[in-house]
């Protein structure tokens, strides 16, 4: 017999697979997640009817903030509200006593908030296309640094969930505790707004956290680039970008380690 | 080496309630070991020190020859080779009971067949059911099938059998002794007397962080030897007489009833008797 257990990646993948079937079958949370960013597009495009400077209309404006905000919502609000309910459940205490390590969990948590990032960045932009006349990028540069801020922005978004998911007491609770934190900073990074209208003090607290360099980042995607010059910097700053965001990763990482329960206890 | 589970001197406190106060176990290959003692006792504590779950204060530890403590790449060899049946898990049970099996069993490096365990549990018709369909006996059942889908050397029950029906629990006795005829060794708790008296062939009284006694069912606090009560009714109503020789009083009483005893009964202590008498002033 041999006594070689399979590596926490082949598990994680086999992790991941699980957790997007469990996810498909609750159909109101697929709907949900899938439909909110297209609705809220479809308010704000309504509300606001003006077209910014140079002909952006402000959906366009606005995708890049949906798209922003979409991959804290799915990362680090979903998993900070459903790993306190797993914990408390037990179905978590389960899965520590197998030779599943925590680093599988993590992956086969990583890999559903991307697939499910994929879909609803898809959808939201199609829906975006045809209903509300968004503009799609043409240059490849453009669609490279798309990429990588998906890429970056939902491994980010899932350690810090996990992360964070140590915070709540309980199931019950965790939406309480998470929800507000993640209104908050929609707010001051700019996801509703035009983020250099915000007050200044604002706009320096939110400089702290990602979803401010998530959305930013998005706008250098879906703006003209005539439209770096309004950013508080006069540029899009891709670089700094691409480290803060990188080191945000890092922390939500070594934090989701050092920081993880299995257990109420 | 025989021992699956070898504890020497184990200690654990919580500020100052002492919940384990040294404790010696040893629990051999292919036996089925019960512990048994009232809430409170210090049971649970032992048992989630031997299933790695917590940290110990004192004392030493080996499970399959490997400290629970352990941490990485040996933690999860060794889990590779236990299994465990915590008391309740409730989850959202999206998956189908056959998903969850296979999925489970790819966790373990010799797992079992998922059908074959389907089928040991009772449950090979719900294989495409989802798990929030199934009954609460069906959803433990499911909980015994993924304790034991790695093919486990050292199986962990706590409270299998809570909330089933009699005819239930009768069926899960029955797939515990398959398992005793393939070698695994299973560490049993219950508050069932009954449940580990059938199942257990050996058993531990714990009470206050120490353990009272290890006997077999039939041995412990002397039971064995213990007096019979012998009734029967006489023309002045019913009578009892305590005796360490039934057989001889009986025929006794035969002769003198000239034949038939009326309303005859012999009766020795059960397992609950004696152990609600060892544990007796733990709950005052």
């Amino acid at each position: 017999m041999s006594n070689k257990v399979p590596s926490a990646l082949t598990l994680g993948i086999a992790r991941g697979g699980l957790e997007i079937r469990q996810f498909m079958r609750q159909r109101e949370s697929v709907v949900f997640t899938m439909a909110f960013p297209i609705i809220l597009l479809a308010i704000f495009g309504s509300v606001f009817k003006d077209t910014l400077e140079g002909g952006v209309t402000f959906a366009q404006y606005f995708v890049a903030g949906m798209i922003a905000s979409g991959l804290v919502n799915t990362g680090f609000q979903q998993l900070a509200i459903l790993i306190p309910m797993e914990r408390e459940f037990g179905s978590l205490k389960r899965l520590r006593g197998t030779p599943a390590p925590a680093s599988s969990y993590f992956i086969g948590k990583s890999i559903l908030v991307f697939v499910s990032m994929a879909v609803q960045v898809a959808l939201l932009l199609v829906a975006g296309v045809i209903f509300f006349g968004v503009n799609l990028p043409t240059d490849p540069m453009k669609w490279v640094t798309f990429t990588w801020l998906i890429v970056i922005g939902s491994a980010a978004s899932t350690a810090l969930g996990i992360a964070f998911a140590a915070v709540p007491k309980s199931g019950r609770g965790a939406s309480a505790v998470v929800s507000p934190v993640v209104i908050i900073l929609q707010f001051f990074s700019g996801v509703f707004f035009v983020f250099t209208q915000l007050p200044g003090w604002m706009q320096q607290v939110a400089a702290l956290f990602p979803l401010k360099w998530l959305t930013q980042g998005m706008r250098s995607v879906f703006l003209p680039d005539t439209y770096a010059v309004q950013e508080v910097a006069g540029s899009w700053e891709s670089g700094r970008t691409l480290l803060v965001l990188t080191l945000w990763l890092i922390a939500g990482v070594f934090l989701a380690m050092r920081t993880f329960k299995w257990d109420r206890a | 080496m025989s021992g699956v589970i070898e504890v020497r001197n184990l200690k654990k406190s919580y500020g100052s309630l002492d919940a384990v106060a040294g404790i010696d176990l040893d629990i051999h290959q292919g036996e089925i070991f019960s512990l048994l003692g009232p809430n409170g006792a210090g049971k649970t504590t032992t048992v989630e020190i031997l299933e790695g779950f917590r940290s110990r204060d004192g004392g030493q530890v080996s499970v399959l020859g490997v400290d629970p403590a352990v941490k990485g790449a040996a933690a999860r060899h060794w889990r590779n080779r236990i299994g465990i049946v915590l008391q309740s898990t409730q989850d959202s049970g999206d998956l189908t009971v056959g998903e969850t099996l296979s999925h489970f069993a790819k966790y373990y490096s010799n797992p079992r067949n998922p059908e074959e365990v389907a089928v040991a549990v009772g449950l090979e018709e719900k294989s495409k059911a989802l798990v929030r369909t199934l009954s609460g006996g069906q959803r433990r059942r499911l909980d015994v099938a993924l304790g034991i889908i790695g093919n486990p050397e050292l199986l962990f029950l706590d409270e299998p059998t809570t909330g089933f029906d009699p005819e239930a629990r009768r069926a899960f006795w029955g797939l515990i002794d398959a398992l005793r005829q393939d070698g695994t060794t299973i560490l049993l708790t219950t508050h069932y007397l009954d449940e580990a008296e059938a199942l257990a062939d050996r058993v531990a009284v714990i009470n206050q962080g120490k353990i009272i006694e290890t006997s077999t069912p039939a041995e412990l606090g002397g039971r064995a030897t213990a007096l019979a009560t012998v009734s029967w009714k006489s023309s002045n109503g019913v009578q009892s007489e305590r005796t360490a020789n039934p057989t001889e009083f009986v025929k006794r009483l035969s002769d003198t009833f000239q034949g038939e005893i009326p309303e005859l009964i012999v009766k020795r202590p059960s397992l609950e008797d004696i152990y609600l008498e060892m544990i007796g002033g733990a709950d005052e």
